[in-house]
């Protein structure tokens, strides 16, 4: 930006900045306010709780059931994305890139799986994946989720690779670089913020998974915490889950934010600067 | 998807392209090609290629889990059923509105707070966090959120209300609640792809344009938003695949009641519901059959610029 930048446009700015802010956060407020109130105010209706309590946080931890699976939730999600981002990177880079027969049957079965329905793989799978011994573990759920980041990470990854400035890819192919050379050694610094960012959109798909989760798992063994804060509704250990689930959400929502701090400067750092000037 | 495969070499000489002998770099590239693409195709055929074909031969049977002894081939009688009853086309009409209404806010929120993330003179970074938050948190339990703060005996939102409203039991509440929700949700996702696509807008031309006279509106109209078009694309194209998929939202804010089930609600309530397999997965089916008609539409409006074009792909 250039040097003339008033007081006026600044506090404009600043005003746009709080309410953005506040539109991303008043719903979680709303959840983290909910699991601090006491059993007898969740009736109360009011934004801030009268008294604060840990007793719904006590309550959550008190059960393994929870605590497995947040460690199985970290574990299936970071392993799914390392191996999405890794597949999608080198298929993006054929797509966009290179000359080969049988690019648009790539991209057909890309869009394809892209577009099917979760929920009609979802029987099949079931019955699948039992006779198989994979129901029910970690392998069971990853590879799913694999399957449906792979057309995410490789579309992201390919409209990320268009745009990169390929004149130093021949550049270095002059210099009598081979093919492999220059996608290790030229593409992938430049092409590193599109990496980031398209892992962090796989990470929050694995993460999030809801049907998958609740049909492909039975038990503490592979069952993520969509699927286990579900299981808090129904359930007649609490006799009102409402402390109990906001709780848990509230948890869950923790490895989010960590995640996001963490990768957050990346992404400036990356996808503000350019390829170009890194 | 419209290019034919490429011949390898000078394409206008009339020898048919395999006759035409490769040079040592255009082997190789072939070689490599496939060699990249190799792992991710075969992870996504062998895990979907047969479910995908199980599921199609079971929208063909009569399959009710509930008397398997009476499980036959039906052609596309349960197709028949399903479009003949007005629980499809309910839950079609409500899935349409619940997409439609809620892509088109998110695009605007979305480029809205991806200038605001790109051109904000401080305070990017909170910007940035607090926003990557409501992508971040899991669908269900933002839902759970939303549920409560509308809930007429917990929720906050619901006290703003009039005395006695019960907007989780009303069918036009509940889906503007769904909307709200999944706006909220998914705005994020859009902003943070177009932030990508503004990302590679080079400073240069819009200064370029500024000193040419260009106003804020006609730099953003005319220099940033056809550069961003692959990005817009992707970022529609996903959004509105997945949001005629929503099912998460709906599951946990009115589990389906008062007629706001979607499409995919409807299918989940024929498969673990009435335990009707062959029911369930020709509603499956004919989600997947809109899906690609969207898809289709997308890439027919988008032309060249689609994903997988390949026509400005090198140069």
């Amino acid at each position: 930006m250039p040097a003339a930048v008033t007081t006026k446009q600044k506090s404009a700015w600043a005003i746009a900045n709080v309410v953005a802010i506040l539109y991303a956060l008043f719903p979680v407020w709303w959840i983290v306010a909910l699991s601090f109130k006491r059993t007898t105010d969740f009736t109360d209706r009011s934004f801030v709780p009268k008294a604060w309590t840990l007793d719904n946080y006590r309550t959550v931890f008190k059960t393994s059931e929870f605590t497995r699976a947040l460690i199985n939730s970290i574990g299936i999600a970071l392993i799914a994305t390392l191996l999405a981002v890794v597949l999608g990177t080198m298929a993006a880079y054929a797509v966009a890139r290179l000359r080969f027969p049988g690019k648009s049957l790539l991209i057909g079965i890309s869009l394809l799986i892209a577009m099917f329905p979760p929920i009609s793989l979802v029987s099949p799978l079931f019955g699948i994946e039992r006779s198989l011994h994979l129901f029910d573990t970690w392998p069971g759920l990853i590879i799913p989720y694999l399957t449906f980041s792979l057309p995410l990470a490789i579309y992201t990854l390919s409209a990320f690779f268009r745009e990169i400035p390929w004149d130093l890819e021949k550049a270095a192919k002059i210099d009598g670089a081979t093919p492999y050379q220059a996608f290790r050694q030229v593409i992938v610094p430049l092409a590193a913020p599109g990496v980031v960012t398209t892992a962090i959109l796989v990470f929050i798909f694995c993460w999030n998974d809801f049907l998958f989760a609740i049909s492909l798992t039975s038990t503490t063994n592979s069952r993520t915490v969509p699927a286990a804060l579900a299981f808090f509704t129904g359930s007649s250990q609490f006799e009102d889950p409402t402390g109990s689930i906001s709780a848990a959400a509230v948890v869950i929502t923790v490895p989010i934010i960590v995640f996001v701090l963490f990768f957050q400067r990346r992404i400036v750092a990356g996808l503000t600067s350019g390829a170009v000037k890194g | 998807m419209s290019q034919a495969v490429e011949a390898p070499v000078a394409t206008e000489t009339p020898v048919r392209p395999k006759k035409a002998p490769l040079s040592e770099g255009a082997r190789a590239e072939r070689r490599l090609g496939w060699l990249l693409c190799a792992p991710a195709v075969i992870v996504m055929v062998a895990v979907t290629a047969y479910p995908v074909i199980y599921a199609i031969y079971l929208s063909l049977r009569r399959y009710d889990l509930r008397f398997p002894s009476q499980s036959k081939f039906v052609g596309l009688a349960n197709y028949g059923a399903v479009l003949s009853s007005t629980f499809w086309w309910k839950a079609f009409l409500t899935t349409l509105i619940i997409t439609v209404v809620s892509v088109l806010i998110e695009l605007v929120l979305g480029i809205l707070l991806a200038l605001l993330m790109h051109r904000t003179v401080f305070g990017k970074g909170a910007v940035r966090t607090a926003l990557l938050i409501p992508y971040g948190i899991v669908t269900v339990a933002a839902s759970f959120s939303w549920y409560y703060a509308w809930n007429s005996s917990t929720g906050y939102l619901a006290a703003l209300l009039p005395t006695g409203s019960a907007p989780l039991t009303n069918k036009w509440e509940s889906i503007f609640i769904i909307i709200g929700a999944e706006v909220w949700k998914t705005t994020p996702f859009m902003a943070l792809l177009l932030l990508a696509g503004l990302a590679l807008v080079p400073d240069e031309l819009l200064n370029a344009a500024r000193v040419d006279g260009a106003t804020a509106w006609q730099r953003f109209a005319r220099v940033m938003l056809p550069l961003m078009k692959p990005a817009i694309l992707v970022a529609l194209l996903f959004r509105t695949l997945d949001a005629f998929r929503i099912f998460d939202n709906i599951y946990v804010l009115t589990k389906g009641a008062n007629d706001t089930r979607s499409v995919s609600i409807l299918g989940y309530d024929n498969l673990f519901g009435a335990l009707n397999l062959g029911i369930g997965s020709a509603v499956s089916v004919l989600i997947f059959l809109c899906v690609t008609i969207i898809a289709a539409l997308f890439i027919k409006g988008f032309g060249t610029a689609a994903p997988g074009s390949d026509t400005d792909g090198r140069r």
